[in-house]
This record gives C-alpha cells, sequence and structure tokens, in this order.
C-alpha cells in the first residue's frame, strides 16, 4: 500500500467553446519500479501508478498507461479541446488496486 | 590544402567557443514573476557591507531558461509537495504537550515576513539563532516532540513552509549590535581558503561568478532561495547541506550542519543578499 499519495489537477476555471487548453496534472507516488532491493537483498516490491486517464463528459481525453521507469510524482501536462461547459475527471490506477480520482469543472464564459 | 581546412575549421571552432562563453557569462536579463503574483527582485545594488560587489543577483538569474520556468509556478515546482506535506504537520499535534505548530502561530500565513530576518539574535538563547533552532526549539521546550534533525526531510519542508509564506519579501537580516561578533566570524570563514584545493567561498563566488565551473554557471552563491529543491537529487536542500557540499567540495573536513561556524556563515551569507526578495522554495539544478 502506497502512502502519501495525493493526487492534484490544474484546469482553467473558464473557456471560450472550442478553445484548446493546457492541463497540468500531478501525483505523489513513490513510484517503486520492483528492481530495487533493501539491505537484506530482497526485492522491493514494485508500487507504481500503472494507468492515467482524463475523460471530459464522459467522452475519453488521453488514457496512459505507466511503466517502472516513470520517476516518482509522475506529472502529465496535455491539452484538450474543450466544445462545451462540463466536468473533466481524472482517475489514477494504482499497483494495490486503489484508484484515485478527482474532477473539475469548467465553464464557457 | 589540408593544413589550411583544419585551420579554418579551428578558426570556426574558436568562435563557436567564443560565443558560447559570451552568451553564458554572467546572469541573464529574465525576470521572475512567480504564480503570474508574486514579484521577486533577482538583481539588486549590493549592500554598503559588501566591498568587492556592487550588484547582487539571485541564483536563479544563472540557471538555463528550462530550470527557471519550472520555479514560476507553484504547480510546477516540486518543492510545493514538500511545501504541502508541512503544512499538514503545522497542524498536527505531536509530542507530550499534544500541540501543533497551529496551536500557538494559528494560521501559517502569521509567519509572514519571518524568514527574511533570520537567522537571527536572540536575547534568550544569548546567541544567534537559525529558524531550524527555533524550530527544533519549539519542538522540544513547547510541544515535547522529538527534535528533527537539522538537515533531515521534515525540517527542509517546514522552513520551506515558513519561507514560501514570505516571498516577495526582502531579506533583511540584521548585521549589528549582538550579531555582529558572529557576523564577523562568518566573513572570517567566507574568505578563508579551507581544503586541498584552497578555495575559499570568495574564491568562486564573489570572483568568478557568471564563469562556467566545468559544466555549472557559477552563481554569487546567494542564498534567498533556500531550502532549494535541486533537480540532481530530486529533495528540498538546507543551506547547511549545501555548505557542507561546497566545503567538502574544497577537499576538506567540513564543519557540522547547525554548528557555530555554519551558523555565522549563514547569517554572513544571507547578509549578502539583503535586498533579494525571499525566493525559497526555489529550483536549481
Amino acid at each position: 500500500m502506497a502512502s502519501g499519495v495525493k493526487p492534484r489537477v490544474k484546469v482553467p476555471k473558464t473557456a471560450a467553446a472550442g478553445d484548446t487548453i493546457t492541463i497540468k496534472t500531478l501525483i505523489s507516488h513513490k513510484m517503486e519500479s520492483g528492481q530495487r532491493k533493501d539491505d537484506d537483498g530482497n526485492i522491493i516490491p514494485r508500487s507504481i501508478i500503472n494507468r492515467f486517464t482524463a475523460d471530459f463528459n464522459g467522452e475519453n481525453v488521453i488514457d496512459v498507461a505507466l511503466e517502472p521507469a516513470i520517476s516518482t510524482n509522475p506529472y502529465f501536462q496535455f491539452e484538450a479541446v474543450v466544445p462545451e461547459a462540463g466536468d473533466f475527471k481524472f482517475t489514477w490506477y494504482d499497483d494495490d488496486g486503489s484508484v484515485y480520482e478527482t474532477s473539475k469543472s469548467i465553464s464557457i464564459g | 590544402m589540408k593544413n589550411t581546412q583544419t585551420l579554418t575549421s579551428a578558426a570556426a571552432l574558436a568562435a563557436a567557443i567564443g560565443l558560447a562563453v559570451t552568451a553564458t557569462a554572467g546572469p541573464d536579463e529574465d525576470q521572475l514573476v512567480i504564480n503570474e503574483e508574486i514579484e521577486i527582485v533577482t538583481e539588486t545594488a549590493a549592500p554598503e557591507h559588501m566591498e568587492y560587489v556592487s550588484t547582487i543577483y539571485s541564483g536563479w538569474r544563472f540557471r538555463s531558461d528550462e530550470t527557471q520556468a519550472v520555479q514560476m509556478d507553484d504547480f510546477d515546482n516540486p518543492a510545493m509537495i514538500f511545501v504541502e506535506a508541512a503544512a499538514e504537520a503545522w497542524e498536527t499535534a505531536d509530542g507530550t504537550a499534544e500541540k501543533s505548530c497551529s496551536s500557538c502561530h494559528n494560521d501559517v500565513e502569521s509567519m509572514r515576513g519571518v524568514k527574511a530576518v533570520y537567522p537571527k539574535w536572540s536575547d534568550t538563547a544569548g546567541e544567534v539563532r537559525t529558524l531550524e533552532h527555533q524550530i527544533n526549539d519549539c519542538r522540544e521546550n513547547q510541544m515535547g516532540a522529538e527534535k528533527w534533525g537539522y538537515t533531515g526531510g521534515d525540517m527542509a519542508a517546514m522552513v520551506g513552509l515558513i519561507a514560501s509564506v514570505s516571498r516577495g519579501l526582502p531579506v533583511n537580516v540584521a548585521i549589528d549590535g549582538p550579531a555582529q561578533s558572529t557576523w564577523e566570524a562568518g566573513k572570517e570563514l567566507y574568505y578563508t581558503r579551507t581544503g586541498q584545493l584552497e578555495l575559499s567561498c570568495a574564491n568562486c563566488h564573489e570572483d568568478s561568478y557568471g564563469m562556467m565551473i566545468r559544466a555549472d554557471h557559477l552563481s554569487q552563491g546567494q542564498i534567498n532561495g533556500f531550502p532549494t529543491y535541486r533537480l540532481k537529487n530530486t529533495k528540498l536542500n538546507t543551506v547547511h547541506a549545501r555548505f557542507k557540499g561546497c566545503v567538502r567540495d574544497t577537499r576538506a573536513e567540513t564543519f557540522s550542519p547547525g554548528s557555530p561556524e555554519f551558523v555565522a556563515l549563514e547569517l554572513y551569507v544571507t547578509s549578502r543578499g539583503n535586498g533579494l526578495s525571499v525566493e525559497g522554495p526555489s529550483v536549481r539544478n
């Protein structure tokens, strides 16, 4: 069980319809690769975020598969077109089965 | 013919190197505004006590555009992850007195201005104290909690939190009155050559700032941006850990973090940045 996991996202509060906006996301996570050994020579079990998705009003925007070589606290920055007001939903999937979710609303103005 | 060609390309190479040196000499001209809101003074007239430098620059001005950009938005600044953790610690009771930082100090915003004046003379202790000393004093005597390691992660994060609410305020440590003798001891250390390489702080950070030391662009060694998130070790670094690294690099036995020698040096080096903005937690390479 990974501890201290906390998702963060930055989405503009408003945009013009059809605008391309920049979204930044970061989740604090140790991203233990499963390749390292502890002081006694035992393998430290793998514990990473293995998938990240973003949806807008139920439609998928981005779906990312993460591998063990990705560093601690994975950060994603990407662009999305906003055709209408609605909600962005962000989901991170942990190796241990945990799912972390957060969402942000954006209005047209 | 072949010789001429070699000469020509050698001349071209020299010209290219010449250009590169010009491009990296001295600080750049960029302006630092954090979160499009907090204006940071990264260049100003040197304080009066500095005899050999007329203008002081934050280390931010010596970093590449990419590294600079990471510090310009708190979301991008990896140091803020540690600051957030410290904000939780601020509210969390610890120790036998079952008090948290906020039990006495309320919101951390009440600490605005504190980082700008430390290290500072303490009447009760009868010595110059750093912020780290004060935090541990609180933990030990007010909270009944275990002291934190002077350069440990918890400590660096807490100093980062306290620094973050002072960003934009000018550094203004007192060097006169009861602090004067400590300040002078720090100045003495700054100009004393140490180690097998016989280097003083001044050799690099006063005589040679703006030049390249192998692949690194030498800054003035200002510490207004501490604690600092370094890309090389992906954590917050404290002033004394940085001092230790520098002294070690001169191939000398170093002083210990928290020692009177490093406290004196911190007071002196901080005073060389009087007038720059508090910038911590900053991002450097």
